[in-house]
């Protein structure tokens, strides 16, 4: 196919995708603002007013890295599990599957429609925050580069699940078991420098650290780890799901008998 | 050239069911091909795997001349595929769904537009346009994947038994849509359970059976190789025992209480017949060819294997 003929392939995943996320807005945006925003209510304001600064800064803006990050890390995973199980669960993966599109715009057009997701609720999660903690942006490109690999990453991971599940129940496993503990252990709530030795070595196992820490760097120039290695850690582990993924959806795992 | 190549085709699915054990098939390009077998035959199976959507287990498949293991994506652009199952997003509107399907083919959207009003217009689908597909009665979804297959101009249109559930006049709608499309040049490949269907539309016919093509052919070719001829008669009494011994040579049974159905071999003659009913003294009031005769040979053959 001729790369105009891909663009209009990974073009129509896309925008089908972004259409039905705003279709669905009170399930996709709404929820991550009311949490965030009783997160930063309780734990900056009324729980946080009693802690003494962390890394330097106050509670409250310690916690809102972490709270960005985590909704965009949950949501670009939910969206890119949920968008192609349904797909799975209606047959309509076969619409794309009879047609031309090879396999890596499949990949690409379904993650990027988690990215969007995962985008889009960071940036409202961020606009929430700044009710509560005027925290501006110290190293854009740490920012940037955090927000959207971590992106990424959830948002493949997502695929892979939704490529496994074979019912709803397996597309929330993983968010409930796994990403959810990782990311309350991943720092968002307290530096990893508070902890027993065994509990702070323990945590640097968990990817979620690096990435929390990284975009924390980039916010308010503060992290529990060194930036560069984090960030070339999130590059690593973000090519090897892509690689991973399109190898699945090549194959035709979960998707022909 | 062939529109369709399929060398040895063998499928076992993970359950260790064997759904193809070796089947060879050429369609030529423009041929409007048959494909009949019973529930269970195959004929989804072989569908799938020409149009990408099941893995085949060993043998060959080319599609417009392109091999689908080296050339997949030049191959699936000449096809449509109408599937057996319904396979739409549902809260997605009609419209959207055609206009979709050609994106995944890298038609632009606007000429998608175009095409898609074609389409839904001669399907009859062009007032829905705006409902949702949820809301679409069966033969009306059955219509939307016709069109959703074509969007894109496909040379080969599969279709997998698309008159399931469609009602009589509807059917024959169809029917004239097939066989127009055929007329421009597009190859066309059914699969039915509808016989009738299969002896009005194609020319060529295969017949599927456990996996296994047990007979291939013209319709001609095929509907010679059947040996007898049912024919029905409405008797004027009530049917006896005796009127069935008296026809007990051409293998006479009862249908209902005055209608009786005898199967004649080719090498017989009618007259025959009138002989046994002459000799018997019983008073034919009307005549007939019983069941079509494709399904009889569909019978036969299928009964052999
Ligand atoms: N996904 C699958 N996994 C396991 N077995 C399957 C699968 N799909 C089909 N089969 C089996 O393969 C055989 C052929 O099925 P197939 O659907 O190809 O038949 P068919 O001719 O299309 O039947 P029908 O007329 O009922 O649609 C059957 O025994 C069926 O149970
Ligand atoms: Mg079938």
């Amino acid at each position: 196919m001729s790369a105009e003929k891909l663009w209009i392939c990974f073009y129509t995943i896309v925008r089908k995708e972004i259409i039905r996320i705003f279709r669905v807005w009170t399930q996709t945006f709404v929820p991550p603002v009311i949490t965030t925003t009783l997160y930063f209510l309780i734990f900056g304001n009324l729980i946080g007013s009693q802690i003494e600064a962390m890394n330097g800064v106050s509670y409250v803006e310690f916690i809102v890295p972490g709270l960005i990050l985590m909704s965009v890390l949950t949501n670009s995973f939910q969206s890119s599990a949920i968008a192609f199980f349904m797909a799975k669960f209606q047959k309509s993966i076969e619409e794309i599957l009879v047609s031309p599109t090879p396999p890596w715009i499949i990949v690409a057009g379904y993650v990027t429609g988690g990215v969007v997701r995962g985008v889009i609720t960071g940036v409202l999660v961020y606009l929430v925050s700044l009710v509560f903690a005027p925290v501006s942006l110290s190293h854009i490109g740490s920012v940037i580069s955090f927000f959207l690999l971590t992106s990424i990453f959830f948002a493949t991971l997502g695929l892979i699940n939704g490529v496994y599940a074979k019912n709803f129940d397996q597309i929330s496993i993983i968010p409930t078991f796994v990403l959810t503990p990782l990311t309350y252990l991943g720092g968002v709530f307290y530096s990893i420098s508070l902890l027993p030795p065994l509990w702070e070595g323990l945590s640097k196992l968990n990817p979620i650290l690096y990435m929390v820490n990284g975009f924390r760097y980039g916010l308010l120039g503060t992290s529990d780890v060194p930036i560069g290695g984090s960030a070339l850690f999130l590059f690593i582990i973000t090519a090897c799901a892509l690689w991973l993924v399109f190898r699945l959806v090549k194959k035709g795992t979960g998707l022909r008998a | 050239m062939n529109a369709i190549s399929i060398k040895n085709l063998k499928k076992t699915y993970a359950t260790g069911v064997h759904a193809l054990k070796g089947v060879s098939l050429e369609i030529p390009s423009g041929d409007f091909f048959g494909l009949l077998g019973p529930n269970g035959a195959g004929k989804t199976t072989l569908i799938g795997i020409i149009s990408g959507l099941v893995n085949k287990t060993s043998g060959n498949v080319s599609v417009a001349g392109f091999d689908i293991d080296k050339n997949p994506e030049n191959g699936r652009m000449t096809i449509g595929v109408v599937p057996q199952e319904f396979n739409l997003s549902i809260f997605e509107k009609v419209f959207d769904i055609v206009v979709d399907q050609a994106g995944y083919y890298g038609v632009p959207r606007k000429k998608a537009f175009v095409s898609a009003e074609k389409y839904l217009r001669a399907l009859g689908l062009w007032e829905k346009r705006d409902q949702k597909a949820i809301a679409l009665s069966g033969g009306m979804k059955r219509r939307l994947m016709i069109a959703r297959a074509l969007i894109h101009e496909p040379q080969i249109l599969i279709l997998d038994e698309p008159t399931a559930g469609v009602d009589v006049e509807l059917r024959r709608g169809m029917w004239d849509f097939l066989t127009k499309l055929n007329s421009e040049g597009v190859t066309i490949i059914l699969t039915t359970h509808y016989l009738e269907e299969a002896e009005r539309l194609a020319k060529q016919l295969a017949i599927i059976d456990h996996g296994e093509i047990i007979e291939k052919g013209s319709v001609k070719e095929l509907v010679k190789k059947l040996d007898i001829q049912p024919f029905a008669f409405d008797l004027e009494k009530r049917i006896t025992a005796e009127t069935l011994s008296h026809l007990r040579e051409f293998d006479a049974r009862a249908l209902d209480e005055d209608t009786i159905e005898v199967r004649l071999p080719k090498n017989r003659s009618v007259n025959d017949v009138f002989h046994a009913f002459d000799r018997g003294e019983i008073r034919v009031k009307n005549m007939r060819t019983s069941a079509n005769r494709l399904e009889e040979l569909f019978l036969n053959l299928t009964k052999k294997s």
